[in-house]
């Protein structure tokens, strides 16, 4: 596991939780079948960002990735904002372990999902409700395929027994 | 302990007395137990004294004991082994949706070398159908591989119904009693198994060490190939200090199941109990009678597993997480899958394994913690709606 102890700091006691009732925009991203998802709520005041609260269900990394995502858009302007990267939410965290890098992609996601929301709704253009979104199921008996020769391959083989090349860790985003 | 731990399946604390045994046979022989002179000689006697305990806690004969390096190579040795020895008879294996991971991966690779699998479907208990068992076999079957008691949710199967039909067409049962043994009694007369596999480190015996009961007759084809170690079945020098270990914690189990047994079953019971009075829109998994006694697993809604996990860790609570996130693959635990159980509420489970030296208090220390934690959880995610508006 491992997680440093900025993540351990974000995660027991996280910033900026809770919604915004009159939001400007509004960000989610992930869905709990995944095993995390995030909603972003946002405040825009001359182009900054004047407040900023999550919700997240997901684990320690994706909690403190939340935390840590609203502390660095806080008083952004929404270009500045735009252009945070996961990899700046992971490095501002000290590091993910490896198998959690996917859980950093949730935070800049919501982020940058929450300032179209807001741009969107100000231009006037139609505004995609939550529940248009797909639902990420995994169906039962789906097969694996090797991403380099793309034939069927064994759940959690650890190389293609075709073409030999080591399997990436899968996840479910 | 600076901790309450509850996540004895994990691994178990050493008994004091197997940690002794260890120490005494570490100071007093480091002979080959294949060596005819006279230091070998102490060697093996104390290996055939570790065979005969671990026996005596199957009730089976001291010759079919082999010793392995823990339940994942017991696992690998019985189904790889069976279906090396058999592949002039058939291709064909049975198994359960809801296996532990080394019975899963080691027909992965059978299935790699063109053998069949069929893998049966549980009830919502966690529950294998017998009858449906018996439909699954074809000419073709070799080998049936069901556990005796699941990992994840505690449902015992029923193997001795299903080791009887494995028998009537003359096919090898195995059974995965990792997660039983040293915490219920384990008969293979009563169960009438070919095989089963079993770890020390379940109950209070070292990591590393496991055994393989197999029937005398039972054409296991051996994994590692090499000297004539363990009656031709596990070749190498035996890992002799360990095994020592998994012997004494034998010979204690065989003596404390009875009451521990009891005693277990009343702490989870409290612990059910207060969870679902203390707690709204829980789970308990598995089934509601035929169960391990020391093991709860409990999924909670609107949350996410391994942040529960590590917020009681925070608190002095060490239990164990099934959700996805806290897996090295990132996918849902296949048990609670198989049960029925959808995605979202399968990543909010907690499993909680109880053992010798849990008391009442440490109960009721999770009791008093752990209602605030999912709570603080809860308002923090964005699927909780709260039932009041």
């Amino acid at each position: 596991m491992a997680y440093s102890e900025i993540v351990l700091d974000h995660f027991k006691n996280p910033r900026n939780v809770g919604e915004i009732t009159e939001a400007d925009g509004l960000g989610e991203v992930g869905n709990p079948v995944c095993g995390d998802m995030m909603s972003v709520y946002i405040k825009v005041e001359n182009d900054r960002i004047a407040d900023i609260k999550f919700k997240t269900f997901g684990c320690g990394a994706a909690i403190a990735v939340s935390s840590m995502i609203t502390e660095l858009a806080k008083g952004k302007t929404l270009e500045e904002a735009m252009k945070i990267k996961n990899s700046d939410v992971a490095k501002a965290l000290g590091g993910l372990p490896p198998n959690k890098l996917h859980c950093s992609n949730l935070g800049a996601d919501a982020l940058h999902s929450a300032i179209k929301n807001y741009l969107d709704r100000k231009s006037g253009k139609a505004v995609a409700k939550p529940e248009d979104k797909e639902l990420h199921l995994p169906e039962k008996g789906e097969a694996c395929y090797c991403p380099y020769c793309e034939k069927k391959v064994e759940e959690e083989s650890p190389f293609c027994i075709f073409c030999g090349q080591e399997m990436p860790h899968e996840h479910d985003h | 302990m600076a901790f309450i731990y509850l996540d004895h399946q994990s691994n178990t604390p050493l008994h004091p007395l197997v940690k002794e045994a260890m120490i005494h046979h570490m100071e007093t022989i480091f002979g080959n137990p294949s060596s005819d002179h006279q230091a070998g000689q102490p060697a093996a006697q104390a290996l055939d004294l570790a065979r005969s305990r671990v026996a005596a806690l199957l009730n089976a004969n001291p010759q079919e004991v082999v010793f392995t390096s823990g339940g994942t190579e017991s696992v690998n040795q019985a189904i790889k082994g069976v279906a090396i020895g058999l592949r002039e008879k058939g291709r064909h294996i049975i198994t359960s949706n809801i296996e532990h991971k080394s019975v899963l991966n080691s027909l992965r690779t059978l299935r790699l070398l063109d053998y069949r699998v069929t893998s049966l479907d549980v009830d919502a208990h966690g529950l294998v159908d017998p009858a449906a068992v018996e439909r699954a076999i074809t000419p073709e079957t070799i080998l049936i591989s069901v556990m005796l008691a699941n990992n994840e949710i505690g449902t015992i199967e029923p193997i001795a119904e299903i080791a009887q039909i494995a028998k009537k067409h003359k096919i090898v049962m195995h059974t995965d009693a990792v997660a039983a043994v040293g915490n219920l009694p384990v008969d293979v007369q009563e169960l009438g198994v070919n095989l089963l596999s079993l770890a020390a480190n379940q109950f209070y015996g070292p990591p590393g060490v496991g055994a393989l009961y197999v029937r005398k007759g039972t054409p296991v084809w051996p994994l590692l190939d090499g000297g004539t170690q363990e009656n031709k079945r596990r070749a190498g020098t035996e890992n002799l200090i360990s095994i020592v270990g998994l012997g004494m914690a034998a010979e204690l189990a065989k003596n404390a199941i009875p009451e521990r047994q009891v005693r277990l079953r009343a702490l989870k019971e409290r612990l059910e109990q207060g969870l679902k009075a203390g707690i709204p829109d829980i789970h308990i998994n598995g089934h509601p009678t035929r169960n391990l006694p020391h093991l709860l697993s409990v999924s909670v809604e609107y949350i996410e597993g391994e942040s529960l996990m590590l917020m009681l860790d925070d608190e002095g609570i060490v239990v164990a997480t099934r959700s996805a996130c806290a897996s090295g693959s990132l996918r849902a635990s296949h048990v609670l899958i198989g049960t029925g159980m959808d995605f979202a509420t399968a990543q909010g489970t907690l499993v909680f394994t109880l053992g010798e030296e849990n008391t009442a208090g440490d109960i009721d220390r999770v009791l008093e913690v752990m209602p605030g934690i999912v709570q603080n959880l809860r308002d923090m995610s964005p699927i909780y709606k709260k039932s009041a508006g």
